[in-house]
């Protein structure tokens, strides 16, 4: 079925299609749609879910942490300062290996106040266990959503799922949607091996552990991130297989004959698949990397997929405040240290608080990449803007 | 109820100090409550004596996750219990319990309990309130007394400990219109069980606050834990009453009342009001006592009419 659909409301159809057990989630912007949709299919009976309307975003993770915790299916949406708050809950869900699926709206940090787009939260909790997996559009959110309930049970690892700010949450396109009997079959039931209200067999979940045993619940932790690509891939493919939908982990385009690329992630793919388009008709052979994956990350796409490239420029929806770029810039480097022959690699920051950029921007990167191509590593500037005075 | 009948569902072999009030409140509430029950509880003292893995002293479901919301964990769990029940995956009537220090509750869990008691969640809430966060090493919270000497509000050549008087969280429970609230303390375990009872009797939120003295944190012998909690209440400083569905009610008057020395001067936290010059401090100890126990007479009176 062809539905027109913002991507917010893509998302609240999915979860009206998971039809999860519990919801507890908290108003922000520009996420606030999709629990307000939501609840509107509680209200109208289409869904059986614990709407919990909390107050505020910590106690929404709490929440979704303790029904987890508890036997149910868990989910929650939100935005920036709400996903910001609920920082030190993030580390909980994941420590305590709990299968969470959050659908994160992206939009910059506070201050200055600022309620658009760019990856700054999102990225802001890479180290908290949480597997991340950005989407393009409404169609890619819609379906990565349905996936990633299923990840996340298979790797009892929590989930984001993030859209841009307003640029895919408030814009609406065609999606193909699943029926509901296909996504009820294909996420399946949640059965985990404890849960606290199995009170015949009570259990202490969280319990303190002292330096003799913390360390090894961590490294646990980390193995099952080590295994989490795998658990992705099979659920992709899966999906592929049931609904002749493919869902990428590193998506190339056009990059089979380029030697200048950039990657990025999110919306702005759509963008650069615009100026590569544009450039390729002009004779120049530019292709682009989009990554979907940014936790776990993905070393082995990424050194496979960037063999042949001699340039490439790293767009970067986020200012690291590192003085040394940002963290997708520094991870996509480090991940190509190892490689024979290393390429060079420029970062790029653009877009922050929903700054626009526009393919002919894009184009500029392009050429600019292609200016250097041949130039000493060590004579490029490797920290640069894209439209910012 | 005969609780020696009951089956003890907080362990000993805990790693709690001798003489402490709180776990002794744990027991009993758990003595007392209908069963199932599944629990949680915030970060705090309760959690570290309880629950160093792999051990355990709860033989009830326990749930642990962060400092500020215990009562945001009730309502996740609460709210997981509901759709379960529906779907027919649980089969049995479950209740929820969630103990929380005076810091998980009057401050950093506060904002939380007052959002799950508003949305009605099916619990009892307990505060085992020992004045100050003693996990943490004694700092003041806002449930410390004026006067009290914590390592936040220290004695000190200008300043006689805490400036500022508790503040009153039956009140606060109260204005959200529970149909049950209720204060006691250890000593009147009676009081205690029955005060449980009542509350598991309503299906929503319940709150019970219960003084606990911490030997360490109050600064009094480990023996006297039981003799401090019942002078906390012969001294009407800690009036035991409840709150249901809009009445309030005394549930024991002392025959005599004690004056407030008696209970401050088995403390070492307040050893410094008995200084020559803090003698005024003792009478202001006293006046608030006795203004905040008319007060509390009042509203029984006026409920009653």
């Amino acid at each position: 079925m062809i539905l027109a659909k913002t991507g917010n409301e893509a998302i609240a159809y999915a979860m009206k299609q998971i039809n999860p057990d519990v919801v507890a989630a908290y108003p922000i912007t520009p996420s606030t749609e999709i629990v307000q949709i939501f609840s509107s299919y509680v209200a109208d009976g289409l869904v059986d879910t614990e709407f919990v309307a909390v107050e505020s975003e910590h106690s929404a993770m709490s929440a979704c942490i303790a029904a987890a915790a508890s036997g149910a299916r868990a989910m929650t949406a939100t935005s920036s300062q709400g996903l910001a708050l609920m920082h030190e809950m993030l580390f909980i869900a994941s420590g305590l290996r709990l299968p969470i699926v959050l659908c994160l709206v992206n939009r910059s940090l506070s201050s200055p106040l600022n309620i658009h787009c760019d990856h700054t939260d999102s990225i802001a909790s890479r180290d908290s266990g949480w597997i991340q997996i950005f989407c393009e559009d409404a169609q890619e959110a819609y379906d990565t959503t349905i996936c990633a309930v299923r990840i996340a049970e298979k790797t009892f690892l929590p989930v984001m799922v993030t859209i841009d700010g307003f640029i895919i949450s408030h814009c609406m396109q065609k999606i193909e949607v699943l029926s509901d009997e296909a996504v009820k079959s294909f996420i399946g039931e949640y059965k985990p091996n404890y849960n606290l209200l199995d009170v015949d067999n009570p259990i202490t979940l969280g319990p303190a552990c002292l330096p003799d045993s913390f360390f090894e619940h961590k490294r646990a932790q980390a193995e099952g991130m080590n295994q989490a690509l795998t658990h992705i891939e099979d659920v992709f493919k899966e999906y592929k297989e049931k609904f002749n939908r493919k869902l990428s982990i590193l998506e190339e385009y056009q990059t089979n004959d380029a030697e200048v690329a950039i990657l990025c992630m999110g919306s702005t793919a759509g963008t650069a698949k615009v100026a590569v388009n544009n450039l390729r008709n002009r004779g120049y052979q530019v292709g682009l990397f989009k990554l979907r994956v940014f936790r776990p990350i993905v070393a082995k796409y990424l050194q496979k997929a960037l063999k042949n490239i001699k340039i490439l420029g790293i767009l970067e929806r986020m200012e690291g405040l590192s003085a040394f770029g940002g963290p997708l810039f520094n991870e996509v480097r480090s991940v190509l240290y190892d490689e024979p022959e290393r390429l060079i690699t420029i970062s790029y920051v653009y877009g922050l608080g929903g700054r626009e950029i526009t393919p002919e921007e894009i184009e500029q990167v392009f050429l600019e990449l292609l200016s250097l191509k041949n130039k000493r590593k060590k004579d490029i500037e490797k920290f640069r803007y894209i439209n910012v005075r | 109820m005969d609780l020696l009948k009951e089956e003890e569902l907080f362990s000993s072999g805990h790693r709690a100090c001798a003489g402490c009030g709180e776990v002794l409140a744990v027991r009993q509430v758990l003595l007392a409550s209908k069963k199932p029950i599944a629990c949680a509880m915030p970060t705090g003292c309760l959690e570290i004596v309880s629950t160093i893995f792999p051990h355990t002293a709860w033989q009830v479901p326990m749930f642990h996750s962060a400092f500020e919301n215990a009562a945001a964990t009730i309502s996740g769990m609460e709210a997981a219990y509901r759709i379960l029940l529906k779907k027919g995956k649980i089969n049995k009537k479950i209740y929820f319990i969630a103990f929380g220090g005076d810091g998980g509750t009057y401050d950093i869990g506060f904002q939380a309990l007052s959002g799950a008691i508003e949305r009605r969640h099916s619990f009892l809430y307990v505060c085992t309130d020992n004045e100050a966060y003693m996990n943490t090493g004694i700092q003041r919270s806002s449930a410390t007394p004026q006067f009290a000497h914590t390592t936040t509000s220290p004695k000190g050549e200008v300043l006689p400990g805490k400036l500022q008087p508790r503040k009153d969280i039956m009140e606060i429970i109260i204005a959200h219109e529970v149909p049950y609230a209720a204060q006691t303390t250890v000593a009147f375990f009676q009081d205690l069980v029955k005060k449980v009872e009542k509350a598991q009797s309503y299906d929503g939120p319940t709150f019970i606050n219960i003084l606990v003295p911490c030997p360490l944190g109050w600064a009094h012998s480990p023996s006297l834990t039981i003799e401090v909690s019942r002078l906390a209440v012969e001294t009407n400083f800690w009036p035991l009453y409840e709150y249901e569905k809009g009445v309030y009610r005394l549930t024991y008057q002392p025959s005599q009342v004690k004056p407030i020395t008696e209970w401050l001067k088995l403390q070492g936290r307040f050893a410094h009001l008995f200084e020559e010059k803090n003698k005024h401090l003792l009478e202001e100890f006293q006046k608030y006592v006795d203004e905040k126990y008319q007060k509390l007479l009042k509203k029984c009176e006026l409920s009653e009419k």
